[in-house]
């Protein structure tokens, strides 16, 4: 199996590492780099539990190979948190309910920060769009949906 | 009701915020597929692409020769030390690897370990195995027919595919009840095959140490105490002795009863890493799990009911064929082989009842209750729901009315039905009255009623469903002989903080939090402070295990029994403190005070600091206590849920777009959880209701084996739910609560099946089978002549 030597930035830090061609992107980050934050829970691309930040855009890290992410910037759910503070989507899961088992709960929150960046005041459909390709068994999404609102409020600057 | 407790201590009724979540959010959770060993291994495992064949050979060189593969296990090295069968909680048996034939298409048929999970998967691509196929059977109608081809040949003395015949009830009074009456309704309801899919799948690491002999599993499971006994049981032959196992259930992604089960693979980890004398991790594949792991359902029901011309129900009756696959594999509590179904008479008082359920083997996998469902209470709660509809067609009754007209009434609790429970407490009117006011039935019926003349489809469903939860009294309820109590063991530091173990396993209920909140209304000291563990065999308690909604039933119960036992002696503590005499001390939440002399107190944390550093004399020093409940009775959670659905005539797709779902689960711990765990119910509901089946065609093969056609609902298809509550406190648990987890998922099915029925019922249509696809429906719209 040919070998490849991968640069890949991950939470603004170059990681370098010898990686055979087949290896997934998820694979790359949970065994490799040792971030487990990241799941698997499903074999054809349906469950977005691996979701992370590809260059800033989220793709399920189950179907991206580790030497498509050469040379490019990866944010995982480690990321979110900066100088010890929540992300505003972090702290609305755990103030929404957002989250149960918590599996899904990292891909979940990749793409409702995704979406957010792109839109920051997003209707409920909005928000049901954007997670919809994210499955959750636990919380039958309501919460997910206001701790999606709750970030956006937070993130919002204060009106004068 | 308004918390006894400040927000700061966070007893119950608090909405605190999970304690579990800071990991959570933070990508911090421990799962299994997390533990990384030193010097461990991977396992994959070969499977069957026959639904039903003799093995001829098995060919393991090529794999052996990939660099990495370091052993292939097949059948034949398992015999060597009598692993290749295991027991089920059932009773029967089911292969663990096979030496003679397969039973069902994706059956474990050898596993490969080699030292990364690609080599691993590339091990098993190396693996050539020669079938002869056998003829499958798929049908369990056709399964018990005469001629059948025997499947178990196994079994020396089976000469059909026949497991049991079960019955309760009294058939002749109910048949007699049948004759007599004005009315009866009869419909065939089949429940299809469904899979939990919690998102993570199952697996283990299984690590023994050679040199201790001792084993340590990592392992997804609900039930971690039972699981360590059962390989005791299994494997004691081979040295594995329980006082040198240890299972460890981490954080667990989903359960919903499909982590109850012992899967072939965790065995083969076991095996693989005692022969090897390395750490074995094994992790199945989202295909795997859906195509192998345990199912649900597959209940084939007749049901029937009685009534008088006035709506009067009298009398019922229900018939049902279980399919249970190649093994009577059910987690079923032992002396129920089909499970709490006998729960069918439901909400009404009907004074004659009859039930019988046979089950037969066929060429599929075992498993059948495995999702959210407290032991085949969706099915009976399904018939008696369905069937309840159909009668109101047939009088021309409102559904709500009949439903009014024949509900047990508050009064009558407790109430022992005619097949044998006694329910503990329900008001079941006054929950159905509060969902028909709360969504406007009334109205509904109108906008129905215009909507009709425009030839538009809308429909209004409804389901007042009664569980029966917190598996239970030991008299009636053990697996494999074990008894179904549950425990907590709580212990006071001197600081006066508290550590809470018990013998339960959350898999996303958020016991870390509602047990700390139990702890914290019985002994005042903030939740906060409560460290609560659970899942550990060398640390908890003995216990069976979270499922069936049984936590709070159980384990909840005997952290409250155990706090009280802790505030006796704090008591004790007090008075020696305060220099008073017991009878003199009164109890707030948090301190023991001098009755009269409110400012003479101890608080529970002074006394917590005393009973290690000034306990009064002959006394222990310390402040713990342990329990093991053994619960007086089972609990029965209440609801009453409508739905309304739109119906696109179109393409035949069902748009729900209100449910509104009134619970009754007795004195709430934590709001906030409680209505998460509805949310999650409902689309559990929803899930079998409109989307998720399993199904085979004649050869055996399955279709629904991954997520490319077994579809979960997603954010799209689900509803905002709208939630509502009444209260009846259970009357023998120690602070009123009932179970919770599953009364959604029970509930919700027959609402929204009664809600499609609802919207054609003019046309004539009087049941559709779940799932109700747009394809079901737009056919049925297509006879009728309404189809767009």
């Amino acid at each position: 199996m040919a070998k490849h030597q991968i640069r890949v930035k991950v939470q603004g830090t170059e990681r370098a590492a010898e990686v055979e061609s087949r290896l997934l992107l998820v694979h790359f980050l949970r065994e490799v780099l040792g971030l487990t934050g990241t799941h698997i829970g499903c074999d054809t691309t349906h469950c977005g539990a691996c979701t992370v930040l590809l260059d800033g855009q989220p793709v399920k890290s189950c179907t991206v190979l580790a030497v498509q992410a050469d040379g490019r910037e990866v944010t995982t759910v480690e990321g979110l948190e900066q100088d010890g503070k929540l992300h505003p989507i972090q702290e609305g899961f755990w103030q929404e309910h957002g989250l149960q088992c918590g599996y899904c709960t990292p891909g979940m929150l990749m793409t409702g920060y995704a979406l957010l960046q792109a839109n920051p005041d997003p209707s409920e459909a909005e928000i049901r769009q954007a997670i919809s390709g994210n499955l959750c068994r636990c919380t039958g999404y309501v919460n997910i949906v206001k701790a999606v609102r709750y970030a956006a409020g937070k993130l919002r600057p204060n009106p004068a | 009701m308004a918390p006894r407790t400040s927000a700061e201590v966070s007893g119950m009724g608090h909405s605190m915020k999970r304690k579990e979540d800071p990991r959570f959010i933070r990508g911090q959770g421990r799962y299994v597929d997390d533990i990384k060993l030193p010097g461990m291994v991977h396992l994959d495992i070969v499977r069957s692409p026959y639904a039903h064949a003799r093995i001829k050979a098995i060919h393991t060189e090529k794999a052996l020769a990939v660099p990495g593969v370091l052993a292939v296990i097949t059948g034949k090295t398992l015999e060597q030390f009598n692993l290749h069968w295991m027991p089920t909680l059932m009773s029967d048996t089911q292969m663990v690897l096979p030496t003679e034939k397969v039973m069902y298409q994706a059956q474990e048929v050898a596993a490969v370990i080699a030292t990364d999970r690609y080599t691993a998967a590339d091990g098993v691509e190396a693996v050539e195995v020669e079938y002869e196929p056998l003829p499958v059977v798929v049908d369990p109608f056709k399964a018990l027919e005469p001629g059948a081809p025997v499947l178990r040949t196994d079994k020396k003395d089976k000469k059909d595919n026949h497991i049991f015949h079960w019955e309760v009830g009294d058939r002749a009074a109910t048949d007699a009840a049948f004759a007599a009456a004005d009315v009866t309704v009869k419909e065939q309801i089949y429940l299809p095959r469904i899979h939990v899919a919690s998102i993570e799948t199952c697996g283990c690491v299984a690590d023994f140490d050679r040199a201790m002999g001792h084993l340590t599993v990592y392992m997804t499971t609900q039930a971690p105490h039972a699981i360590r006994t059962v390989i005791a049981l299994v494997a004691g032959h081979v040295g594995l002795s329980e006082e040198r196992i240890r299972v460890v259930s981490p954080d667990i992604g989903g359960g919903f009863g499909g982590k109850v089960p012992v899967y072939p693979g965790y065995v083969i980890a076991i095996a693989a890493s005692v022969v090897l004398g390395k750490p074995v991790k094994w992790v199945e594949d989202r295909t795997e799990n859906l195509q192998a792991d345990s199912f649900a359902r597959d209940y084939h029901i007749t049901a029937e009911l009685a009534a008088k011309k006035d709506g009067t129900m009298t009398a019922l009756r229900i018939k049902t064929l279980a399919d249970h696959g190649y093994a009577d594999a059910a987690a079923n509590p032992s002396k129920f082989p089909a499970g709490l179904f006998s729960i069918c008479t439901g909400s009404y008082d009907l004074k004659h009842a009859f039930t019988e359920v046979d089950a037969a083997y066929t060429n599929k996998p075992p498993g059948g209750i495995a999702y959210r469902c407290s032991f085949r209470v969706t099915e009976a709660v399904h018939a008696i729901e369905r069937i309840t509809d159909v009668l109101a067609q047939k009088l021309a009754m409102d559904p709500a009315e009949l439903r009014l007209k024949n509900f047990i009434k508050p009064e009558q609790f407790p109430y022992k039905s005619a097949l044998g429970w006694e329910y503990d407490s329900g008001n079941y009117p006054a929950a159905l009255k509060l969902a028909i006011d709360t969504i406007g039935y009334a109205e509904l019926r109108q906008e129905q009623a215009e909507k009709r003349q425009k030839g538009e489809l809308m429909g209004i469903g409804i389901s007042s469903f009664t569980e029966i939860v917190g598996a239970g009294p030991s008299k009636q309820f053990d697996i494999l002989g074990i008894k179904m109590f549950d425990s907590a063991e709580i212990r006071i530091h001197p600081t006066g903080k508290a550590i809470a173990r018990f013998g339960t396993k959350s898999q996303g209920q958020g016991h870390e939090t509602t047990y700390a909140q139990i702890v914290a209304e019985e002994l005042g000291i903030p939740a906060a402070h409560v460290q609560v563990e659970e899942g550990d065999t060398d640390t908890a308690p003995y216990g069976l295990g979270t499922y069936a909604s049984r936590s709070t039933p159980t384990s909840g119960a005997a952290c409250a029994v155990a706090a009280r036992k802790i505030r006796e002696k704090a008591k004790k503590i007090a008075a020696y403190l305060l220099e008073a005499s017991e009878e003199d001390l009164e109890w707030e939440p948090g301190k023991f005070y001098v009755k009269g002399a409110p400012q003479k107190a101890k608080t529970i944390q002074e006394i917590a600091f005393a009973a290690y550093t000034n306990h009064p004399p002959g006394m222990e020093a310390g402040l713990e206590a342990v329990d093991y409940y053994d619960p007086p009775n089972l609990t029965f959670p209440f609801g009453s849920y409508i739905c309304v659905v739109d119906i696109d005539r179109g393409t035949g797709a069902v748009k729900i777009r209100r449910f509104l779902a009134v619970d009754d689960c007795g004195n709430i711990i934590n709001p906030m959880i409680v209505d998460g765990q509805i949310h999650g119910g409902l689309t559990m509901g929803m899930a079998p209701a409109l989307l998720e089946e399993i199904s085979y065609d004649e050869s055996g093969n399955i279709s629904g084996g991954s997520f490319m056609d077994y579809l979960l609902p997603t954010a799209m298809e689900t509803p905002s739910w709208e939630t509502a509550k009444t209260v009846t406190p259970s009357p023998h648990h120690p602070f009123g609560a009932k179970g919770v987890g599953e009364s959604a998922t029970v509930g919700a099915p027959p609402a929204i099946a009664n809600a499609v029925v609802d919207a054609l019922s003019h046309l004539g249509v009087r049941h559709i089978d779940i799932p109700i696809t747009p394809e079901k429906v737009w056919t049925i719209l297509k006879e009728k002549g309404v189809a767009e």
